[in-house]
């Protein structure tokens, strides 16, 4: 009896929120669909972890454009009007203190920072008085191209795996009342797929002095 | 000057514009435009946040809140999806407005020194890694009770890795299908 009603409360909270897309793969109207700008501005996951290569530094990953077929991914870029942009609190307020920009213009990557924004929200200038780190752009099939800096910060912008796992088809299922849970085993909907993907490494000596930061990233266009 | 001599001249002032056009030219490619402002579109810190708390008429202006504006316009409703998914507490003892809170403000906190993972079991939120299986701890943390051990056709998706091997190199992201 629980069950049903909890089923009966998800299958009202789809019909509210309309198909679920887990992490952040086509999240809303804006960036996919009728009137949307551009799929290219969607982000679909963000990653922060301590490089397993050194642990004094951190890697930033921000994967975008999910779903890509291997087909695809062999004709996919990065459009060159929209700023890939991580957001760093370093003091608790969940207002940036530090941001990285990615650019990605003719073929290349050009990551500017961690550096200071001009004004915090929702618009950006390119910050080009900090660290600069430049990179071409992995194409569809190549070794990665990874960019430095005489900071210490290595970049990568291309095509990956998307690392993002999970059984959406079957958790659709469960939402529409058509299966009472998930199976065992289960089937990653996401298994054969690529997403074009923004890595950044940085000595955690550029990211200030807090013993914990908040992070969060954004796509913005000109 | 004879009319040869005037050919040359002509070509080779035509070689030294041509060639200074090239430069030109050069030059701008290798420069990247920075100009402008750019406007927000998308964002995103904690996986499945603004997909499964946020209603569709609300998502496009979830995508263009600052994080630090989320809590004002978003907490009640958090409240409400929790409440639908009858929740009362999880395993980290959060009643529904606490989680709620913690829900709503949707940045992903890193720890900057030790283990950076979303949940191993003893790591709460110190950050996010690639082997992380973020949907099974949000699955637990809204669905299992306060003992983990609610609805357990919920709590887990039975998908625990990747379809590919991580990298132990940078860029450690695997290479595309």
């Amino acid at each position: 009896m629980k069950k049903k009603i909890l089923l009966g409360s998800l299958l009202g909270i789809t019909l509210l929120g309309g198909i679920i897309f887990a992490a952040d793969h086509i999240d809303a109207p804006a960036v996919t669909g009728a009137g949307s700008t551009s799929l290219n501005t969607d982000i679909t996951d963000i990653y922060a972890f301590q490089s397993p290569a050194d642990n004094s530094k951190m890697v930033f990953a921000i994967n975008t454009q999910g779903l890509l077929s291997p087909a695809a991914t062999a004709t996919a870029s990065f459009p060159s009007n929209v700023m890939y942009e991580l957001n760093i609190d370093n003091t608790g307020d969940n207002v940036e203190d530090l941001v990285i920009q990615f650019l990605v213009q003719n073929g290349k990557v050009r990551v500017y920072g961690p550096v200071a924004p001009g004004s915090t929200g929702l618009t950006s200038t390119v910050k080009t008085n900090g660290p600069v780190t430049e990179a071409d752009v992995t194409s569809y099939g190549s070794a990665p191209v990874i960019g430095t800096n005489s900071n210490g910060i290595r970049i990568f912008a291309g095509p990956r795996d998307d690392p993002f796992f999970f059984d959406l088809v079957r958790f659709k299922e469960v939402i529409a009342g058509t299966q009472p849970g998930f199976r065992n085993p289960g089937m990653d909907t996401f298994a054969g797929t690529n997403v074009m993907s923004l890595v950044a490494e940085v000595p955690k000596s550029l990211l200030g002095s807090a013993t914990t930061i908040n992070v969060w990233a954004e796509t913005k266009m000109k | 000057m004879n009319r040869l001599n005037k050919i040359s001249a002509v070509l080779s002032l035509s070689v030294v514009l041509f060639a200074t056009g090239c430069d030109k030219d050069d030059e701008i490619k290798d420069n990247f435009d920075t100009s402008g402002t750019y406007t927000q579109v998308d964002q995103m810190a904690r996986p499945a946040i603004n997909t499964v708390f946020v209603n569709s008429a609300r998502k496009n202006e979830f995508n263009t809140t600052v994080p630090s504006q989320m809590n004002a316009a978003f907490n009640a409703q958090f409240q409400a999806v929790l409440t639908n998914f009858g929740y009362t507490s999880n395993a980290l003892g959060l009643d529904k407005p606490t989680f709620a809170s913690v829900l709503v403000t949707d940045v992903l906190n890193v720890k900057m020194n030790g283990t950076t993972t979303f949940f191993d079991g003893t790591n709460v939120l110190t950050g996010r890694a690639l082997a992380d299986d973020v949907i099974d701890t949000e699955l637990l943390l809204i669905f299992g009770g306060p003992m983990g051990s609610s609805n357990p056709g919920l709590t887990k998706d039975n998908v625990n890795g990747n379809d590919k091997p991580f990298l132990n190199s940078f860029p450690f992201l695997a290479a595309p299908f």
